[in-house]
């Protein structure tokens, strides 16, 4: 009986200790498979041209000199993985902010436009959920065109949005938020009428018992039983917001944002810039994603730890 | 239904004090009818009854007897097909607009995003009190129903029957004269229940608050009030209204006493006499 009881005790904080130590090995095994098979990958598809160059030395190689040669070269197919973190390294931290061939500066100009779609996609989402859940109308007319917006390749209309506001002199910021708010407003709105018409029949017999107007139905029950179901879609809403914004910046032609660095690259054939710029949307979306996290969790915890 | 009718207006003695209280909730020739797909359902069927204020009524009868869906129509969560109902006088509708009782459902129906303070404070929100004057009632009726302490933490660290009596002390905090409670204790166990049971009798003789009280436990239904209304399904229809005049200050141990056995009794022949129907 004493051994239960020591070994219940026990359990949760070995149990604890397993879980953290059997998160890392398996994210490093499956980082360092990762990276093996890409310095595979760039021996392989950057050897061609590794290869014609050695002949046209003329001097003798051999494999050490080609393995070198392809994790080495300055506009290569694949670049190696240590040549785009050090490109990474150089494009953030080695050059002012403020310049145009900084990393951070192009992931600013994303991140300020990811942010201002995102609140749109977030105003315009909940609004459309809140007028759905309320008006049958809406619920009836709505919900076919809410869907049938995002069956339209956004890469399609990316270029005509930003064609139609520049005429109307609207450049810059506004076209991008706009069209990253395309893109996240659609998770927002289908989750949050699920949030909304979450509460449970007894639920709103209560608040009915009470005799509570609509307005107070929705302050006291529907807004805050929806709040679980907002959370999972903000995240998928976020990410889009940033893919939303990268796409917006390349039919611009624009000047700044990881979406020009990104087709500036592709020009030029910098695809060691293109890489960096990828891995550093990427960062930049686990960032935003670990931000809706963060809200996520303080707000669990003023509820008393359940959401 | 006449019969029913002389039993109810009758003899019994607490009756005839009873006539002179005031009617809370007067139902003459009340029927329900739900339309389903393949056939109406009669979910009440010529319910004539009168509770009086301080009435501790309880409806018992099996699954499916509508005694849920006539407290329902009480508290204007659910309307008849014919008949009348008043409620204070008034229409139900108006009753409930006048925030004029107090709902327990079957289930405690907190929300869980609410520490149980605020749960308490929630139907005082809605009625627009000032939060001394909420913070002073969530403390007075969690007192009461005896879970000072509680204030802070949330639905899901309390057990069922203490998130019940949660339930019962936010029904209860805006003091209404009636409260209707629909199965409270059917989740709980049969001690938490009898614990339960003997608070709930406290507090009716201590406030002279109405209760309607939904259950199909007879010994509960004679053990907390002073008229039993039997009840019988398809359609949905009152049998007998049996009134009881055990002591007031009764305790557990009354269940055992020859009058409590005999009220028992008198609701076990009028329940069985609803299955002959059948």
């Amino acid at each position: 009986m004493t051994d239960a009881v020591l070994g219940g005790t026990a359990v949760p904080s070995v149990r604890n200790r397993r879980d953290r130590d059997g998160a890392v090995l398996p994210v490093l095994t499956v980082l360092a498979v990762l990276l093996a098979v890409w310095y595979v990958a760039a021996v392989w598809l950057n050897a061609p041209q590794v290869t014609e160059k050695l002949n046209r030395g003329g001097t003798d190689w051999g494999v050490s000199e080609l393995v070198a040669g392809t994790w080495a070269m300055e506009r290569p197919v694949l670049p190696a993985p240590h040549q785009v973190a050090v490109e990474l390294y150089d494009s953030v931290f080695g050059r002012p902010v403020t310049s145009k061939r900084s990393l951070v500066y192009h992931a600013q100009v994303t991140l300020s436009a990811t942010v201002a779609g995102f609140a749109l996609g977030l105003a315009l989402g909940v609004l459309l959920a809140i007028g759905i859940v309320h008006v049958t109308v809406l619920d009836r007319s709505l919900m076919p065109w809410i869907i049938a917006s995002q069956t339209i390749p956004i890469l399609a209309i990316a270029p005509m949005i930003v064609v139609v506001l520049g005429n109307l002199g609207f450049t810059g910021l506004l076209p991008k938020a706009i069209i990253s708010g395309y893109l996240s407003f659609f998770p927002i709105a289908i989750g949050m009428v699920k949030g909304l018409r979450s509460p449970d029949p007894l639920q709103l017999d209560l608040m009915r018992t009470y005799s509570a107007t609509d307005a107070q139905t929705f302050a006291k029950l529907r807004w805050p039983s929806s709040m679980s179901f907002l959370f999972p879609s903000l995240k998928v809403a976020i990410a889009l917001s940033l893919v939303g914004a990268i796409v917006a910046e390349l039919p611009t032609g624009a000047q700044a944002g990881l979406g020009a660095r990104l087709l500036a690259g592709s020009y030029y054939g910098q695809t060691i810039q293109i890489w960096a710029a990828l891995f550093m949307s990427a960062f930049l979306a686990v960032a935003a994603v670990g931000a809706v996290g963060l809200v996520e969790r303080l707000l669990t915890h003023l509820r008393g730890g359940r959401l | 239904m006449a019969p029913v009718q002389a039993v109810l207006e009758g003899s019994a003695p607490a009756a005839a004090t009873g006539a002179q209280r005031a009617p809370v909730v007067e139902a003459r020739d009340l029927s329900l009818i739900f339309q389903t797909p393949d056939a109406p359902v009669t979910a009440l069927s010529d319910i004539n009854l009168t509770i009086r204020r301080g009435d501790f009524v309880s409806l018992i009868g099996p699954s499916g007897c509508g005694k849920t869906t006539l407290m329902r129509v009480v508290a204007d969560l659910a309307r008849q097909t014919s008949g009348t109902l008043l409620v204070n006088g008034g229409s139900a509708e108006q009753a409930r607009l006048d925030r004029a009782y107090g709902y327990v459902f079957q289930a405690p129906a907190l929300y869980p995003w609410r520490s149980i303070e605020r749960n308490i404070m929630l139907p005082l929100e809605i009625m627009g009190m000032s939060k001394a004057e909420r913070r002073e009632r969530a403390a007075r009726y969690l007192d009461l129903v005896g879970l000072k302490g509680f204030e802070r933490k949330f639905p899901w660290q309390l057990s069922g029957g203490m998130q019940q009596r949660v339930s019962i002390a936010r029904a209860l905090s805006f003091e209404p004269a009636l409260l209707l409670m629909d199965e409270p204790f059917g989740a709980l166990d049969e001690i938490t229940r009898d614990n339960l049971n003997v608070h709930l009798l406290r507090l009716w003789e201590k406030t002279g608050i109405t209760v309607i009280f939904v259950t199909h436990s007879i010994p509960e239904a004679v053990f907390l009030s002073s008229k039993i209304v039997v009840m019988s399904p398809r359609p949905g229809r009152i049998l007998e209204v049996i009134d009881s005049d055990l002591p007031t200050d009764r305790d557990l141990d009354a269940r055992e006493t020859p009058e409590f056995l005999e009220i028992a009794h008198r609701v076990r022949v009028a329940l069985r006499a609803g299955h002959s129907y059948d």
